[in-house]
């Protein structure tokens, strides 16, 4: 037995080794980091592409964007609805609406009497941007940086009224193709101007365009502390944009840097390294594997809010009214692309928060009762808590109008669209496909935005009967009769016999969507409609709606503010997908709610335009350009060392409001990831148990006579 | 020797030529210059003004491969085809179309993927050769049927399974490991641990079966049958006289893929949440980065035709016979 000792000796050391390299906790993903620091751990999915205020556009980078830049505007953390209240601005803007002569008028005037909304913004005096090498001026670069902190010296300056001006014209550089240009263009001609003077420019190589040489018409700075921006008529929904990093300031400086030599070779472009005024800044950008942000140290004075809604006392949220922000010091985004290791690690406690995938969704919620949504057991047990809020978001079943079967305003069609409306069966969607995540649509306005009614006086009366205090989807039965009233009864065309046959044009080709789709086909034969999908790529179905070549198609829109303008502009006839390349991807038209549109986004919320938009719905309701579909509900699990956090998509800029009870997630970590040591042990045995007989088997062999061999 | 280099190497650019020529007409068949920009651009409020402006500043705005309004030798060079692959045999790869510079992003991403991959061929190549000659060892043995089925069974199933089995039972139940992510440096060593047992794993009923074989029909030859006579031991018949006999076989499949591990592992790299280059081409093409695409394949198709030169040269340093003429 003696021979086998050295083996033993050497696994044993091998495991003291591995087991002294490691801690109490040995699959830690942080090595080296304190559990109990006041630092958040969230993941991302996908890398942002632009981090550069006036081209970041998509939800992934606004983690980043809205806690990096301060827009003059923010939404309030806590209040719903949501309430704009100052940023970076010292007080809200003021309007000044004026006539064509140029005389002030009142607040209430008609839209069609206003020619210009001027409104003047004051910032605060004595905010600073983060500690950046922009702000030095006599730098040397150093040899191969690979992260701004790379840069020996950094330094800082106070924001003014200038910068702010400065980002506004950046809307207009022709080589940041900003999505909202041609938005606010309409609004301020003078940024239309100057994109085409700008166009015209000849930056020398090593270069940069100094935007403050070029004056834009409209937008003034009135002192260091205060600009002036003048608008075209009348836009109320201008405020929401200045709740946005497109109004952020940006200092001229860092242009000025990143345009010198060597800049952009090395990756350091403004894109991928902001320099803003925000609450935090970021230090690590690895974005295929981690992106930190830190606490931003010459943040201004913000303090927790002190008042928000009902019940938000109770659920701890105002516990730290008044504090400095923000809270937590840095906040790590580990990139996770798979949805295993992401889950996984949030129940080890390695991330603070998680959504929930389809796959994990039992495990993490179940329902109860009438369809009410609790937390699992097992989750409870850990203390997890689920979080969930309607999203100001909208996926619908698109009619292109413009089709000769389905679209048109004529009575048959409407009828059809009507049909298929009330047979997908909207409720049976969400149970099966989304989980239950989900309200189905009556109409396109969601939950939560003004103009949203609730209860009977909410239902679309066309799908839907008010019964026993819930509504419920009308009976196939009056689905067939709208076809036959349409000329297809039984589902064939009353004057030729044919059968009717629908094109569904879609990208949903893999696992889910074949479910989804074959889900949808019986949908369609319960009224004896034959549905033929044509699954194409992602290209192909962009040119499909851009050239109105679909006939039914999915869509969906995420809010980018909280108006109902913001929805209707979907079906507003001037944004028509095959007309103008708008958003009105069905390319409905209606007269009558084109001009209420046009009056209703002028107007300021209360009983007016409370009716306004209660007769657009029912306008669309009767049309019926879109099978409404849902409403997404967003489930989130968060573990119960995380506080302050409410949910919500319209304010973004939320890290800084958020706290972290280190202790106990250092007390949680070790409690729930002690390593199991007993399978190496084991594992060596084995090893040991299958070698030492091989090895023997060996000897045995190696000593055997042929004589031996034979008799064996 | 040298002159074989020369030609194989002259060879080498017609083929780079041609699989740029196809990864671009493959590319654009799929994906028009207006898709790339709009990919680009996002999805929201794009304008038609500013697809044609980004188009134009990125070269996307020529005809790709004849330009009718230029003349002479302009109708060819002034084509997308011509601008983008001019300068990649130059190894300039420029920029992504988003903007970041590609040389970078490859030499950033080639770190975490040699990390894993490295360690994963040397230690399954050294395992797979030891377990095949063990099974050879005890051939016609219940061990070597008994090993043969466990290869059989092993290369049956899906490297995905090893991979979330793998990291259920090491890193979630028995929490020996990280689940996933990664750290540059010494400490990066417990999150390539599992990446790398799995990497090993997952090839090794493959391997090891195919090993096997050749040493078979190694073991059966007239020279082995004469050191056996002789007295040599059993081991020294089998890594001295078996191994170095099979090697031809076994460079041939070996050799090739070693520049291929600066390419990384897309599986392996998604889970485990290792930023290497697996992923990179895969993410680009689903982005239609196109600058990112031809790069790519460009570099795949170069280290390819490295590892069949390669591999032509290890002959001649394992058999005495082979001249590259």
């Amino acid at each position: 037995m003696h021979r086998d000792l050295p083996l033993w000796l050497l696994l044993s050391c091998l495991l003291a080794a591995f087991a002294a390299g490691c801690g109490e906790v040995w699959n830690d993903p942080y090595p080296g980091e304190r559990a109990d620091a006041p630092v958040l751990y969230s993941a991302f999915v996908n890398r942002p592409k632009h981090l550069d205020p006036v081209q970041s556009y998509s939800e992934n980078e606004a983690t980043f964007t809205y806690q990096i830049y301060e827009p003059p505007l923010q939404f309030h953390y806590l209040k719903r609805p949501y309430e704009l209240e100052p940023g970076a601005a010292a007080e809200m803007p003021t309007l000044r609406l004026l006539d064509a002569s140029g005389q002030t008028l009142p607040p209430d005037a008609p839209p069609d009497s206003i020619a210009a909304s001027e409104y003047t913004i004051r910032i605060r005096e004595g905010m600073r941007y983060q500690p950046h090498p922009a702000f030095v001026d006599d730098l040397e670069m150093p040899d191969d940086p690979r992260t701004i902190a790379d840069f020996a010296r950094s330094g800082s300056r106070e924001v003014t009224a200038e910068d702010f001006v400065y980002q506004i014209k950046r809307l207009a550089h022709p080589r940041l193709h900003s999505p909202i240009l041609e938005l606010i263009a309409g609004y301020l001609p003078g940024l239309r101007d100057l994109h085409r003077r700008l166009r015209e420019v000849q930056v020398p190589a090593g270069g940069w365009l100094d935007l403050r040489e070029h004056p834009l018409d409209g937008v003034d700075v009135v002192d260091r502390y205060t600009y002036r921006i003048r608008l075209t008529g009348t836009y109320p929904q201008f405020i929401y944009w200045l709740a946005m990093p497109f109004f952020a300031p940006v200092p001229w400086e860092a242009e000025r840097f990143y345009a010198r030599e060597g800049m952009a070779e090395r990756n350091f472009t403004l894109d991928w390294w902001p320099v803003g005024s925000g609450p935090y800044m970021l230090v690590d950008n690895d974005p295929n594997s981690r992106m930190t942000l830190a606490a931003n140290p010459n943040y201004r004075q913000d303090t927790y809010p002190c008042e928000g809604e009902v019940g938000d006392r109770e659920a701890g949220l105002l516990d730290d009214c008044g504090r400095r922000l923000p809270l937590i010091e840095r906040v790590v985004f580990a990139r996770e692309r798979e949805s295993i290791p992401y889950w996984n690690k949030f129940l080890q406690g390695y991330y603070d928060a998680s959504g929930i995938s389809s796959d994990n969704f039992d495990q993490a919620v179940q329902t109860v009762g009438d369809g009410d949504v609790r937390i699992t057991d097992e989750m409870q047990a850990k203390g997890i808590e689920l979080v969930t809020s309607v999203a100001p978001t909208v996926m619908y079943m698109g009619f292109n109008m413009l089709d000769p079967v389905v679209g048109g305003d004529s009575e048959s069609a409407r009828r059809l669209r009507l049909a298929i409306s009330i047979a997908i069966d909207q409720e049976e969607f969400i149970s099966i496909f989304r989980n239950g995540r989900g309200v189905a649509a009556m109409h396109p306005l969601p939950p939560g935005l003004f103009g949203y009614r609730s209860g009977e006086a909410g239902i679309n009366p066309y799908v839907y009967d008010w019964t026993n205090g819930r509504p419920v989807r009308k009976p196939v039965a009056e689905a067939r009769r709208l076809l036959a009233e349409a000329g297809y009864p039984e589902g064939r065309d009353a004057a030729t016999g044919a059968p009717l046959v629908i094109y569904l044009d879609t990208t949903g080709t893999g696992l889910g969507g074949k479910a989804e789709v074959d889900w949808l086909t019986k949908q369609f034969r319960k009224i004896d409609v034959q549905l033929v999908v044509r699954a194409t790529d992602y290209n192909r179905f962009q040119d499909k709606i851009r050239s109105g070549n679909a006939q039914i198609f999915y869509w969906g829109w995420n809010a980018d503010y909280p108006d109902p303008e913001n929805f209707f502009f979907l079906l507003h006839g001037a944004q028509g997908k095959v007309a103008s390349q708008g958003e009105n991807a069905a390319n409905y038209r209606n007269a009558e709610y084109d001009q209420l549109f046009e009056r209703m986004k002028a107007m300021p919320d209360g009983p007016e335009r409370q009716r306004i938009i209660d007769r657009m719905i029912a306008i669309l309701q009767h049309d019926a350009p879109w099978n409404w579909g849902f409403y997404e509900v967003v489930y989130s699990l968060q573990h119960a060392w995380i506080q302050n956090r409410k949910p919500g998509k319209i304010a973004r800029n939320t890290l800084k409001y958020q706290n972290i009870d280190g202790a106990l997630r250092a007390r949680r970590r070790a409690e729930w990831n002690r390593p199991v040591t007993w399978p190496l042990a084991l594992g060596a045995a084995l090893m040991v148990a299958l070698v030492v007989p091989a090895w023997r088997q060996y000897r045995r062999r190696e000593r055997a006579t042929a004589l031996a061999t034979e008799a064996g | 020797m040298w002159a074989y280099l020369v030609r194989r190497i002259l060879y080498a650019i017609p083929i780079l030529i041609g699989v740029n020529l196809l990864t671009f007409l493959l590319f654009f068949v799929v994906n028009t210059p207006d898709d790339i920009a709009r990919m680009q651009l996002g999805v929201k409020r794009v304008t038609p003004e500013a697809i044609d402006n980004w188009k134009r500043e990125r070269g996307y705005h020529l005809p790709r491969f004849y330009n009718g309004d230029e003349s002479g030798a302009r109708q060819l060079t002034e084509t997308i085809f011509f601008q983008k692959s001019a300068r990649m045999f130059a190894f300039d790869f420029g920029a992504s179309d988003d903007g970041r510079d590609i040389a970078r992003e490859i030499g950033q991403r080639m770190g975490p993927s040699l990390a894993i991959a490295v360690p994963t061929f040397v230690l399954g190549l050294l395992v797979a050769i030891c377990f095949s000659l063990l099974l050879v060892f005890f051939r016609a043995s219940r061990l070597d049927v008994a090993g043969v089925v466990l290869c059989v069974a092993m290369m049956s199933i899906s490297s995905l399974f090893y991979i979330i089995f793998g990291q259920w039972l090491v890193a979630k139940v028995w929490q020996l490991v990280p689940i996933s992510g990664y750290v540059g440096g010494i400490d990066s060593w417990p999150f390539l641990v599992l990446p790398v047992l799995i990497g090993v794993f997952a090839g090794l009923g493959a391997s090891a079966r195919w090993y096997r074989t050749l040493f078979l029909e190694e073991i059966g030859r007239d020279y082995v049958r004469t050191a056996r006579a002789k007295g040599v031991s059993e081991r020294v018949v089998l890594f001295r006289h078996v191994l170095k006999n099979a090697m031809i076989p076994i460079l041939t499949g070996v050799v090739v893929v070693i520049p291929l591990l600066f390419m990384g592992s897309l599986l392996i790299e998604s889970f485990f949440g290792i930023p290497g280059l697996g992923s990179y081409t895969i993410e680009a093409i689903q982005a239609q980065d196109f600058a990112v695409v031809r790069s790519m394949v460009f570099i795949g198709s170069l280290l390819y035709i490295v590892g069949l030169v390669l591999t032509d040269i290890s002959y001649t340093v394992v058999d005495p016979r082979v001249r590259l003429e």
